[in-house]
């Protein structure tokens, strides 16, 4: 109930400005984002507010940390997320990955101290990236329009609900209690993730021409490539065929996509 | 005494060429030697280690830039635009494109921090003449993160067409901006934009490595 709340509390401004935004306007739009205009603005607004508050204190975080402490924090909320992600490699009919979730789960809790060792992944057992969007992904929803979320940035339709779905059930942090450490320890995982990508963030500034395209294709281009776990059917590699026209590039991407919950 | 020194170059130039051409490497050992290479060069060179970014794009341009094949990546971006460029269009494109891959390269090897690398065996038929060469960065409390590398054989070696990182097609990201640019600006704009891209990285160079 709460979660339904909660959902229709987020998408409400979506379908509105999705009627709006889809009666005005279109020209040559990327038919994978109707929304551009809105996604736009969004997304500028994004960039204010990372450029101000999440960069600097993303950095400030990186510069005061030794990364021996990041490790062991990265390694400690790795460890939390796994069993939702078995529970979805289950939900993807993929048994023996989810297995290796729940050995690494316990190898982790245990030997790991709580998880601040990553000791499967030396012993071999991988990590898995699995979230509810890709589930859907992977029982034949689309991903439907892109968009762009406050704050949280590239989504799309299917993500933003498999994300809803990974936040008020699979995650094991909104369970703390009291709330005030919950919401520190939330703060916490979503500082410690953005300094991770400071790097990445940089390279990307660097790299577009227009980073709101830019962003927009590698993320459709990534979550397709989760859906299938690494193994899409290979692209054609182009160009010469004989005049296609650009619909070609959505046509191929049958499904991609959600979002990026932790 | 210039012309010793010219003739010296001259003929490492001409080493260089012949062992790359004389050794028909496999696609795979390729990426192997050389990603070993350059993340040796790179944490041992106390030049790069201090932040010289000229220095990077040096190690990068000698020992990295020989193995791709810059024509075939920028045709592929520009998809069915390719065509329609003047040859004297093309060749611009390619080197600004390749300037900015350059730019975008040197700053991912800057951030790179003692990552380990899973090199998989290659799956292909010793015919096949398109192949990809998988590659995964190793991370605790991470999943893996893939690097493809699409490759051609070519008269003159294994070149490498397209980089995937983490299932994003370099190549491909760059289609959909190159096609909404030419579209909007034509070839000629393309052009422009890359170039003042370029000009601006140059200008203000990327904030510089953060503390790891």
């Amino acid at each position: 109930m709460k979660l339904l709340r909660w959902l229709w509390a987020v998408l409400r401004p979506w379908a509105l400005l999705l009627l709006v935004a889809g009666c005005a306007t279109t020209a040559d739009r990327d038919p994978r984002d109707p929304f551009e205009p809105m996604n736009r603005a969004i997304f500028r607004f994004n960039e204010v507010a990372d450029e101000y508050v999440a960069i600097p204190v993303a950095t400030a975080y990186r510069n005061v940390l030794h990364i021996e402490i990041r490790d062991r924090i990265r390694n400690f909320f790795g460890n939390l997320a796994d069993p939702w992600i078995g529970i979805n490699n289950l939900l993807q009919g993929k048994p023996y990955e989810a297995f290796e979730d729940g050995m690494r789960f316990i190898f982790n809790s245990t030997f790991g101290l709580f998880g601040l060792h990553d000791v499967a992944t030396d012993m071999g057992i991988e990590k898995h990236d699995e979230d509810f969007g890709q589930t859907l992904g992977r029982w034949g929803v689309g991903d439907g329009p892109y968009i762009v979320l406050p704050i949280l940035s590239s989504s799309s339709v299917r993500d933003t609900v498999g994300w809803g779905v990974d936040v008020f059930t699979g995650d094991p942090v909104g369970y703390f209690r009291p709330i005030a450490l919950r919401n520190s320890t939330y703060a916490l995982r979503l500082v410690n993730r953005r300094s991770e990508l400071l790097d990445a963030s940089r390279i990307l500034e660097q790299a577009a021409l227009d980073k709101y395209v830019f962003q927009r294709d590698a993320y459709l281009q990534r979550r397709r490539n989760l859906v299938y776990d690494g193994q899409p059917p290979r692209e054609p590699r182009e160009p010469e065929e004989p005049e296609k026209e650009p619909a070609k590039e959505p046509a191929k991407e049958p499904a991609k996509e959600p979002a990026q919950p932790q | 005494m210039k012309t010793i020194v010219n003739g010296i170059l001259a003929t490492c130039a001409w080493l260089l060429l012949a062992t790359a051409q004389a050794q028909e490497v496999a696609p795979d050992v390729l990426v192997k030697n050389v990603t070993t290479e350059v993340v040796d060069l790179i944490t041992k060179d106390k030049e790069i280690r201090s932040g010289s970014r000229a220095k990077l794009i040096e190690v990068i341009e000698a020992r990295v830039l020989p193995h791709f094949n810059f024509t075939s990546m920028t045709a592929l971006a520009m998809g069915q635009n390719w065509n329609k460029a003047t040859p004297e269009q093309k060749k611009r494109l390619v080197e600004e494109f390749k300037t900015l891959l350059v730019r975008t390269y040197a700053s991912a090897l800057s951030a790179y921090s003692e990552q380990r690398f899973d090199f998989r065996p290659l799956r292909a038929r010793p015919t096949d003449t398109d192949v990809t060469v998988n590659v995964r960065v190793i991370q605790s409390g991470a999943q893996p993160v893939p690097i493809d590398y699409s490759m051609e054989k070519t008269a003159s070696g294994w070149k490498v067409y397209d980089v995937m990182v983490g299932g994003v097609s370099l190549v491909a990201n760059y289609r959909t901006e190159f096609n909404a640019t030419v579209r909007d600006v034509g070839i000629e704009g393309l052009i422009k934009n890359l170039q003042a891209k370029n000009r601006s990285l140059e200008a203000a160079p990327p904030a510089p490595a953060e503390k790891k």
